[in-house]
């Protein structure tokens, strides 16, 4: 039988708002389909996003949803998660959204390792406002800001992710929507700060000056620049330039979440146990 | 009203109060003369299991302050104006969506870095309107160490009942006072606790905006069944972003009018000896303080002097200031500020010919200002 999407859409605020052929739906269903997977009740789910065509992601989904500011998802999502640690919080925002704008809350939230999934749709461009430099915008490629083209280095969500301490970072592509739903299955399911880039396409607002006005040009051109993970490993350095590594590019299991911390915190000050020492975190939980 | 008697200081009392009022989250950052309201609030909370976070930055913290909000906890933030400033836009945000959230802001020099430890009233205009577009803000302002706990619980019951973020102004001088104070008890609070209004019809019966044109939102807790969406866009009855042209009347209007309609709730003022006064002083926050003091010195002198003092800062008691203002025809207002809330007292009045005495130099009044100022004008 058929995968039966209905069940977790909000189909009365169809159709969506993204163009034809935006890769923003792969996602969608990716996602939809990790979590019947993992078998999750709809109530014990919130999905919080930002501002952008990501932004509307959160409206589609029969969870509970947040459409929130441009860049603060990560920080509204703290707030959501603290006050039920135990339910399921999913951030999905842009580039320019997560990497731009709200930058320091991406990285914080990594810092932490809180329990919240950030699901970044990376497009490489500001869509929904007509094709402005993002921050994963390629240098060289023509934007309506910078038309003579971008000057501006790019930025790697993933590497930030990383090294800003999120204990799960994964990138994946969507023309492999299986690899991607299975990335974010993991993502959603691992305890701690999770990170996947998607990388979707947006032909309309950056392929259209940049020679990929189909969906399937804007793809392939994806396709091209995606590596995987063990391959990647494999290239020489002078190979790897403008190009991405798709797969698991970290799971720490290890790291200390959050919201377990604070109930370090609770139990100190409730009287339970002795403060709190830097040796309490040289121990796994 | 059963009370207790407590050595605090302002800031503390804040905080105190607001775990009180049944407030489980806190979210911030450390903003200076604010940030003693985080280091109390901090203990507090995991005491009795719920959460202070110190954020990233001032925007994270209300952020992570309205998202509690939105997953259906009492909430609070607390910093001062450049804070507020950096906040601003979430706020626009909360007020949107009309998630109950409780902001203090104690009160510095300004603009921008300004007098960081040195006090000023000058955000009684930002308190009306912070975030762009049109909304209805509601802000309290404590005269006193009592009024720091007691506002800041009224703060909190407003809160879920008008649906909307609520200010408490304290500024330097009040956050920072340290002194004896009485306060009522946690009990007391407790059983005067008014949670915000929930729907426990059918799910799909549900519509958290689709309430009367003068009530505000319903909101239930998350997780409980009832699976909507909150929008900064403009929102239909279900929450979900629409540009009819009616429905983004009817939702201005309406946030405007759930609080219009019901001001008697939420005015509050102090009147001090003003029934056989020749002169009226307008005055709030710690100002009131030397305003008080200057009143008595003054009708000890044999000059008939009262002070009108404003609780609810906005909305404003305008029509007992237009009462006022027909009676008394020498008024004088007295504010920290460069004459934000005089433009008020103008306005409600329906007069200019109001005298005022303003300082911005980072300094407290003295009642020596005031009673000078008294005998100069009058």
């Amino acid at each position: 039988m058929a995968f039966n999407y209905d069940n977790y859409l909000r189909t009365n605020k169809m159709p969506t708002l993204w163009c034809w052929g935006c890769g923003d739906g792969v996602i969608l269903k990716s996602f939809i389909r990790a979590v019947e997977k993992l078998g999750w009740e709809k109530d014990d789910i919130c999905v919080v996003s930002g501002i952008g065509c990501s932004g509307r992601f959160s409206s589609y989904v029969d969870f509970n949803t947040v459409h929130t500011t441009h860049g603060r998802t990560v920080a509204f999502a703290t707030g959501i998660k603290l006050a039920n640690p135990e339910k399921h919080v999913i951030c999905v925002a842009g580039d320019g959204d997560a990497l731009a704008i709200g930058g320091n809350h991406t990285i914080h939230g990594c810092r932490r390792n809180i329990d919240i999934t950030l699901i970044l749709i990376n497009n490489f461009i500001y869509g929904l406002t007509n094709s402005q430099t993002s921050p994963t915008t390629p240098q060289g490629f023509w934007t309506v800001s910078q038309k003579v083209g971008n000057i501006d280095p790019t930025f790697d969500g993933c590497k930030l992710a990383e090294a800003a301490g999120a204990s799960f970072v994964a990138r994946e592509n969507v023309t492999a929507p299986k690899k991607l739903e299975k990335v974010i299955r993991e993502a959603i399911s691992h305890k701690g700060f999770s990170f996947v880039e998607a990388l979707s396409n947006c032909h309309i607002n950056l392929g259209r000056k940049n020679k990929m006005q189909s969906a399937m040009a804007n793809l392939d051109w994806i396709d091209s620049i995606t590596v995987p993970k063990k391959k990647w490993d494999a290239l020489p350095e002078e190979e790897k330039m403008n190009k991405l590594p798709t797969g698991i590019l970290k799971q720490d299991t290890e790291a200390r979440e959050y919201c377990e911390s604070y109930e370090m915190v609770k139990e100190v000050q409730q009287g339970k146990r002795g403060k709190i020492t830097q040796d309490d975190f040289a121990k796994k939980i | 009203m059963s009370t207790r008697e407590v050595i605090s200081s302002g800031n503390d009392l804040a905080a105190r109060a607001a775990v009180d009022a049944g407030c489980m989250f806190f979210g911030g950052y450390p903003l200076t003369p604010s940030s003693e309201v985080m280091h109390t609030i901090s203990d507090l909370l995991p005491k009795i299991g719920g959460t202070a976070i110190q954020m990233e930055d001032e925007i994270a913290g209300v952020a992570a302050a309205i998202g509690a909000g939105m997953a259906g906890v009492r909430t609070l933030t607390a910093t001062s104006g450049p804070g507020i400033s950096l906040k601003a836009e979430n706020l626009g945000l909360a007020q949107m969506c009309e998630v109950p959230l409780v902001v203090v802001n104690v009160m510095r020099g300004g603009p921008s870095t300004g007098l960081p430890t040195r006090v000023s009233q000058g955000d009684v205009a930002q308190a009306k309107n912070p975030s762009h577009g049109d909304y209805k803000s509601i802000t309290l302002c404590a005269g006193n160490l009592e009024e720091c706990y007691t506002e800041t619980v009224r703060a909190f019951n407003l809160a879920d009942r008008f649906m909307q973020p609520v200010f408490v102004l304290l500024d330097e001088t009040i956050g920072h006072m340290h002194a004896k104070a009485i306060i009522p008890t946690a009990e007391a609070v407790k059983e005067g606790i008014v949670p915000r209004k929930t729907f426990d019809g059918a799910p799909e019966d549900y519509k958290p905006y689709g309430v009367e044109q003068d009530q505000p939102a319903v909101l239930n807790p998350m997780y409980t069944g009832y699976r909507y969406h909150y929008t900064g866009l403009h929102h239909d009855a279900d929450g979900f972003p629409t540009e009819e042209i009616e429905t983004c009347r009817k939702l201005i209007d309406r946030l405007f009018k759930k609080v219009d309609d019901f001001t008697d709730e939420i005015e509050l003022n102090e009147e001090y000896m003003i029934d056989d006064a020749d002169i009226l002083l307008v005055g709030y926050g710690s100002a009131s303080l030397a305003i008080k003091e200057a009143v008595n010195t003054l009708r000890a002198e044999g000059i008939k002097v009262g002070m009108f003092r404003p609780i609810t800062l906005w909305p404003s008691p305008e029509k007992r200031l237009y009462e006022l203002g027909q009676k008394f025809d020498k008024v004088l207002s007295v504010e920290l500020n460069q004459g934000q809330y005089l433009e008020e007292v103008q306005r409600s009045m329906g007069r200019l010919d109001i005298q005022k005495l303003t300082k911005t130099n980072g300094r407290p009044f003295s009642p020596a200002d005031i009673i000078a100022k008294v005998k100069e004008v009058f």
